[in-house]
């Protein structure tokens, strides 16, 4: 049997999920294809932190469009938009040197950024060890619960017509693609398996980043912001195995503790090496974390791009197929921006932000 | 204690009571795990106001004055790493090296919803029992017991002997299959007694069969109860109402440790061979873990367990022999108290499934896939870590995964956080 679409949509991940909510509003007929529960995939094993993270300008400028986006997202039900704020924190006089940039580069691309010095930053967040330098206060970052919001933007785009159809995408062909249940659908096919990628797009290399999470049982107002060292960039932007304190006040009460990469895994097992270091180094900057009850771990897979920034757009040598996938850690913030970019090449639009950073072409091997 | 013991017995239930008291007296040296204060499991529990069977007595003081058995009570297992456990008590953490290991991680009660089970007042069956063994005032209250199976008259009976006034045991198998089961006792003598004992001790209450608690009223507790039998509704004013649906396997340290699971009707339980042996080398399993069997074939299991862990070659088969007599009783039970499919369709979709996290039935209805309504509502994400709504849904036919990763119970962070080259870290929680 075939069918015909404007959009078919592979892969319901938050990508998938936003890309189809802005083409079904645009009155696009779209198809959603899904194997699996919605969002179950890396969106349900991230953090959910809204955030500007300004290690490359044009990952900066994606995060920050996207920020916008999301005001108008924040109301979905059971999406769980909290508005606590990101929290840098520097550890030492040389952490605290770096200040001045972060804060020009947040601030050049339309962020509220303050510097907070070392009394601030005890007043903002008690629980902080003592002796830290100071931090950069970034106030309207928010977090989410990433599965809902996901599900919800399913649900929207259904409301408008948009069909999920329960199947695995086997095959691309040109404005095409055939599924496991028989079916041939026809239209611009958009591919946004994160980490699976390479099963359809053999060409654009996707590498698997283990991360570690742990949640605590509920301790309401311990923390009040998102907490992030500063030195959280230097390891998200590593290429060795690594740790960083970043920890996140849900809006239960309950914590969670995060985080750590590693390369060359793709298990989604726990480590128990790599939480116990991941833990110490949380300990070292929120002592009092120790005694807390931890509920649950568990482990997710960030689908990494060859360069730190995602894949979106048409993929060279092939008809009517898109990609949006690679988003590493950043895939729940820079949704909203995705989809909005992916829709507008689509409909032949100029995008509001420049799009060629994204161009898959560059990955094209 | 010791850095790493020969055998590492985790629970002490009677299987693992016996298992670490066989392995120690074929020379191993032992550690014997228990989350509890007190040995004895669900089914010895200690009792703030009466003794134990001497039987049990004997079993208890035997395996813990053994000079070769170390006992390291109000302890949890946390994690495993090939060789060692992390563990924890209430003051500290440590990993603790086995050369094998025998679970006896028994089982937990199978409370499956219905309206109204959520409110005060409301236990399970072997709950209550627990309850009036720590203390819990029962005297003069009036307290109904339900559900199904043997358990029911071990609650009841020991409500009675703690001043409960029951009112009524109500069995949700109907009367030809208990006569079935009854015709078939003479098989087990023991059991035939243990029965007997248990029915004199509850003279003049009367006990009912094919009959269900369909919902419990009450404002902020229990007030009310409704049942429905072979002659119809009725309705009974109570304090307490104790229901039980009959108990699960605790397999989920055996998940952890990569051991292979088989089904047991809606839940799971361990896989062992003749000799208690797991799919895991060096890891035996005994008792409720390997499938529900009761206290006796529990004993028998744990003593195999302990001597094939130990690498005895002798004094098994016999054993073999009347694992399975005790076993064969089992099998007749489960069919005895088969669970009713009206039981299955007693909670409603304003039920609560998942008390930790107060999902109902009717969210989970608006999910097609297990995982996705569990991302969705949060379902089993709470400090039970689904031990409750996983074992219920699974009974409800709905697929519910076991939760097998670290921590394997809510644990403190430093716990988490510390290195089998660490040795043991003292909390600094007082």
């Amino acid at each position: 049997m075939t069918h015909s679409y404007d959009l078919i949509v592979v892969g319901a991940g938050i990508i998938g999920a936003a890309c189809a909510d802005v083409a079904s509003a645009e009155g696009l007929k779209v198809a959603i294809v899904e194997s699996g529960a919605i969002g179950a995939g890396v969106t349900a094993a991230g953090m959910g932190h809204l955030v500007a993270v300004d290690g490359l300008p044009a990952e900066l400028a994606l995060a920050r469009y996207s920020l916008g986006l999301w005001e108008d997202l924040r109301d979905l039900p059971g999406g769980e938009f909290s508005r606590c704020g990101t929290l840098w924190f520097a550890r030492d006089e040389h952490e605290l040197a770096r200040i001045p940039d972060k804060l020009a580069r947040l601030r050049a691309a339309g962020a509220v950024a303050e510097a907070v010095d070392a009394a601030q930053l005890r007043e903002l967040e008690p629980a902080l060890s003592p002796g830290l330098a100071g931090g950069v206060l970034v106030p309207d970052e928010a977090v989410v619960y990433p599965p809902v919001m996901a599900r919800r933007l399913v649900e929207r785009a259904c409301r408008r017509r948009a069909t999920l159809i329960h199947a695995r995408a086997i095959a691309l062909g040109e404005h095409a693609v055939t599924l496991d249940d028989g079916q041939r659908l026809l239209g611009n096919v958009l591919i946004a398996t994160g980490g699976a990628l390479q099963a359809l797009l053999p060409e654009l290399l996707i590498h698997l980043r283990k991360g570690h999470l742990l949640i605590t049982e509920r301790y309401p107002n311990m923390l009040h912001h998102q907490l992030v060292h500063m030195g959280y960039t230097d390891s998200a932007h590593g290429q060795s195995d690594s740790v960083a304190c970043n920890v996140q006040p849900r809006p239960t009460g309950q914590l969670l503790v995060g985080s750590s990469r590693e390369y060359g895994v793709s298990d989604s097992e726990i480590s128990l090496p790599m939480l116990r270091r991941m833990l110490r180094c949380a300990f070292q900057f929120l002592p009092s974390l120790r005694q807390l009850k931890a509920l649950r771990a568990w482990a997710g897979l960030r689908p990494a791009s060859i360069d730190g920034l995602p894949y979106i757009g048409r993929v060279a040598q092939r008809r009517g197929i898109w990609v949006a996938a690679g988003h590493e850690g950043l895939g729940v913030t820079t949704a909203p921006g995705t989809a909005r970019l992916l829709v507008d090449q689509l409909l032949a639009r100029t995008p509001a932000i420049d799009a060629r950073p994204y161009d898959p072409m560059r990955a094209a091997a | 204690m010791a850095e790493r013991y020969d055998v590492l017995v985790i629970g002490s239930g009677p299987a693992g009571l016996t298992a670490a008291h066989a392995a120690a007296r074929h020379g191993a040296r032992v550690g014997l795990v228990d989350a509890q204060a007190l040995p004895g499991g669900q089914v010895w529990r200690h009792d703030v106001r009466f003794s134990a069977p001497a039987f049990a007595r004997r079993c208890m003081q035997a395996t813990l004055e053994h000079i070769k058995i170390d006992w390291l009570p109000q302890t949890r297992v946390v994690g495993a790493e090939p060789g060692r456990l992390l563990v924890e008590d209430p003051r500290s953490a440590r990993w603790l090296k086995y050369g094998a290991l025998v679970l006896a991680t028994g089982a937990r009660e199978v409370l499956l919803p219905f309206p109204g089970w959520t409110l005060p007042g409301v236990t399970g069956a072997g709950g209550l029992q627990a309850l009036a063994k720590q203390g819990w005032p029962l005297a003069g209250k009036r307290v109904v017991v339900a559900g199904s199976g043997p358990l029911l008259l071990a609650a009841a009976a020991t409500a009675r002997r703690h001043g409960a006034r029951v009112l009524a045991v109500f069995e949700q198998a109907d009367r030809a299959a208990m006569l079935r089961f009854t015709r078939g006792l003479w098989r087990w003598p023991a059991r035939v007694m243990q029965a007997a004992v248990l029915r004199a001790q509850l003279a003049g209450v009367p006990y009912h069969f094919g009959s269900v608690v369909t919902a419990a009223q009450g404002e902020d507790a229990l007030r009310e109860i409704e049942v429905s039998g072979p002659r119809g509704q009725r309705r009974i004013a109570c304090d307490q109402l104790a229901v039980g649906f009959g108990l699960a396997p605790n397999v989920e340290l055996a998940c952890m440790l990569g051991c292979q699971l088989e089904a047991e009707g809606a839940q799971q339980r361990v896989r062992v061979d003749a000799r208690q042996h797991t799919s895991v080398p060096g890891v035996y399993a005994a008792g409720e873990v390997c499938g529900i069997g009761g206290r006796d074939s529990a004993l028998i299991e744990g003593a195999i367990a302990g001597l094939a862990a130990t690498g005895a070659r002798t004094g098994i088969a016999s054993l073999q022999r009347r694992r399975a007599q005790a076993r064969a009783f089992a099998r007749q039970l489960r069919e005895t108290f088969a669970i009713d499919q009206r039981v299955r369709a007693l909670a409603q979709p304003d039920t609560l499934v998942c008390r930790c996290e107060d999902v109902t039935l009717g969210a989970l209805d608006a999910h097609v896939d297990a995982r996705g309504a569990k991302l969705a509502t949060r379902c089993g994400m709470g400090p039970c870590q689904g031990r409750i709504c996983a074992t219920a849904l699974a009974e409800l036919g709905r697929a519910a995964g076991i939760a097998a990763r670290p921590p394997l119970f809510p644990a403190r962070l430093e716990t988490l956080a510390l290195a089998p080259a660490d040795g043991i870290a003292a909390s600094l929680a007082t």
